[in-house]
């Protein structure tokens, strides 16, 4: 290593310091532009159509996002990590059809326990993806692109075995309930998800492991340096996604009753469409939770207005990949612009 | 003697040895599997992502890659289908099908390029919005009323053999890219790309402009594919070609292409097209369904992946080993 004269060795120190001070602007600026965005569809759409600005209707789309919602927060730890996970539909399905096949084969089985099924399936299935990407060292894409496959492969494998479909009919009444009850005039879905996205959001913001994984995404050679350890880092991130679509599993299983090998294929686009509108930067090491969620309502609440303005359904799909772009352009020429500004202000000093 | 030991060793040789085994089980499987018409089946059924993996094999290569090919096949199908069901002669349907993959390449090119986006983020995008866009034109319906001429495109064979006419434009498609990548200059630019971005800028390399290419060529041979799935099926619809980027990325990560660029080959992409070819031949003749056949694609991309980095490992690990003993037996 080359000796760095204390001048030097503080201008890179603080220009560091700008850097990470930089990104947080940045994700605060993006949020905020988010919500805005949010309002001016919520006002356009009201202008359109008045009855889509009611309480019925907002629960409505957050009963909608809730899932979403839920395997998006497992997503952004992913991304977080510098990694992506494409297979989380695959993860729910998996997870859907398993819980809701153990349910149909055993109706008088205790609750938690199917419950608790999927989440491990799900977590099972993470963990796969998380050992390839950080023993095996396979690019996350490519690891999950092909898990994405072999998990749907082993969803209909396992459906072929057993029953190729679970219905309505087919699972006690106690399990379906668990879509729609209400606390407080609240479905419980909604609190579901809130309480995962305010857990997994501060414990990311307070504790140490959270921080490491934002030093793993933002600068992986400097955070090996440090002795981060990276491989259990990314391992965990996976694994924690893992979990989360499995819970999610078990509650697509539930809302929509009727599950076959198919259930959430083509989730994952929706997903991260979520977490890179919701300004987490797909390149690693910045964005929040909050953000995710946030990403995920305003697609869910674009959605919901496709309905009301008698837009055709087949949309959806087009608008999650140009979501997905235009955020990743956007954070690029944010990022971009705010280091030139950056360098102006150096030079004048 | 060195040379043919790192021959016996390649991957292109294990490739071989791996194709000769499919070959024998496909014929122990089944009395069929080395007919004539076996041999038209299967290759046919391959080539709309054998043509999608020429590109593919150059772009990954350069160290890029390209998932949204099987959205861009999907909605040139569409567009293909929606113009001759409203009347419109089959030859103009044909090239705006092709104009509109070539301009979905030009997007994803453009986009690598402009403030230097990773195309793997990109493509995630693009696959998303050209399937999406394959549904807004298409919806739920399908076109499927195509004339003889245009459908033979699909299931004819070259006059008296049992090649079909997309194998023949295929092969003649692989011997211009073969001769791109390994004999001109172009190539020798597209491995210097793919292993070192910034030297290959300073070596006065065009990067962006080569980069563009890549992707239009990607987009035009992806639409050329979709023509070619429509006339195969004498269907279009929007979800034509769904999940063949797998079977396209892993044709190429299997012929031993380098995920991270700079390495691999084109008779090692071709030699793992027909390993491929085959094995889904098997698994069809042995009646198993599309959605557990994408399972063996998906384990044989993660394996070809994971096992040349285990492998490394493993011969770091040995030689670690053997320089400690080595260093303790001085002591």
């Amino acid at each position: 290593m080359t000796t760095m004269s204390p001048e030097v060795a503080c201008a890179g120190k603080r220009s560091q310091r700008n850097q990470s001070r930089l990104l947080g602007v940045v994700s605060r600026v993006r949020e905020l532009g988010l919500l805005i965005v949010l309002l001016l569809i919520i006002l356009m759409v009201r202008m359109q159509v008045p009855r889509f600005f009611s309480v019925d209707n907002f629960e409505q789309i957050l009963l909608s996002v809730a899932i979403l919602a839920i395997v998006a927060v497992g997503e952004t730890l992913v991304v977080l990590t510098r990694n992506v996970d494409l297979s989380v539909g695959s993860i729910v399905g998996v997870s859907a059809f398993v819980t809701a096949n153990f349910f149909k084969q055993m109706p008088g089985a205790n609750l938690l326990v199917g419950i608790l099924l999927g989440c491990v399936v799900g977590c099972l299935l993470g963990m796969i993806n998380g050992s390839l990407v950080s023993l095996g060292r396979v690019p996350a894409i490519v690891a999950t692109l092909g898990t994405l496959n072999v998990y749907r492969g082993l969803d209909f494998v396992f459906s072929a075995n057993t029953t190729s479909q679970v219905n309505a009919s087919d699972v006690p009444a106690s399990f379906l309930a668990l879509a729609t009850t209400q606390i407080f005039g609240v479905p419980m879905l909604i609190i579901l998800a809130a309480i995962i996205a305010l857990v997994v959001g501060y414990l990311l913001r307070t504790s140490r492991t959270g921080r490491q994984l934002y030093a793993v995404g933002s600068n992986p050679a400097a955070a090996a340096m440090i002795g981060l350890r990276r491989n259990w880092l990314v391992f965990g991130a996976f694994t924690v996604a893992g979990l989360l679509s499995g819970l999610a599993g078990v509650l697509w299983a539930a809302r929509f009753a009727t599950v076959d090998a198919t259930a959430a294929t083509g989730l994952e686009f929706q997903v991260i469409a979520a977490v890179v509108v919701g300004g987490v930067n797909i390149f690693g090491g910045s964005g929040t939770i909050f953000g995710a969620i946030l990403g995920a309502i305003v697609l869910g609440t674009l959605q919901n207005a496709l309905n009301f303005l008698n837009i055709s359904q087949f949309w959806l799909q087009a608008i999650d990949g140009g979501a997905i772009i235009a955020a990743v352009l956007l954070d690029a020429f944010i990022t971009r612009l705010l280091q030139r500004s950056q360098l102006l202000k150096r030079k004048k000093q | 003697m060195k040379k043919f030991r790192a021959l016996l060793l390649s991957w292109e040789m294990l490739l071989v040895v791996l194709l000769l085994a499919c070959i024998i089980l496909g014929s122990m499987l089944s009395p069929y599997f080395l007919s004539g018409f076996n041999f038209y089946a299967l290759t046919s059924n391959a080539m709309e992502i054998a043509i999608m993996a020429l590109p593919m094999t150059l772009i990954i290569i350069a160290g890029e890659v390209d998932l949204s090919v099987a959205s861009v096949l999907g909605l040139a199908s569409v567009v293909l289908g929606v113009l001759w069901r409203d009347g419109q002669p089959m030859w103009l349907a044909i090239s705006v099908a092709l104009l509109i993959g070539t301009l979905a390449g030009v997007l994803n090119g453009v986009l690598v390029n402009w403030l230097s986006l990773p195309s793997l983020v990109v493509t995630i995008g693009s696959l998303a919005l050209f399937r999406g866009l394959a549904y807004v034109v298409l919806e739920d319906q399908a076109v499927s009323n195509f004339p003889a001429s245009f459908t033979n495109l699909g299931f004819g064979t070259v006059a008296g053999t049992d090649i079909a006419w997309s194998a023949a434009i295929f092969a003649l498609l692989a011997i211009v890219f073969a001769v791109i990548l390994h004999l001109s200059r172009l190539g020798r630019q597209i491995y210097a790309l793919g292993n070192n971005k910034e030297a290959a800028r300073f070596a006065g390399i065009p990067v962006r402009r080569i980069k563009l290419l890549l992707f239009v060529v990607s987009g035009l041979l992806a639409a050329l594919a979709g023509v070619i799935l429509t006339a195969r099926l004498s269907s279009a619809r929007p979800d034509n070609g769904v999940g063949l980027e797998l079977s396209v990325v892993t044709v190429v990560l299997l012929g031993g292409v380098d995920i991270f660029g700079g390495r691999g080959s084109l008779p090692g992409m071709i030699l793992s097209l027909f390993i491929i070819a085959i094995i889904q031949n098997i698994l069809g003749l042995m009646n198993i369904s599309g959605d557990i056949q994408s399972l063996v694609i998906g384990l044989l991309l993660i394996l070809s992946v994971l096992g040349p980095n285990l492998a490394q490992r493993i011969q770091i690990t040995l030689a670690r080993r053997r320089l400690a003993a080595g260093r303790s037996q001085s002591v």
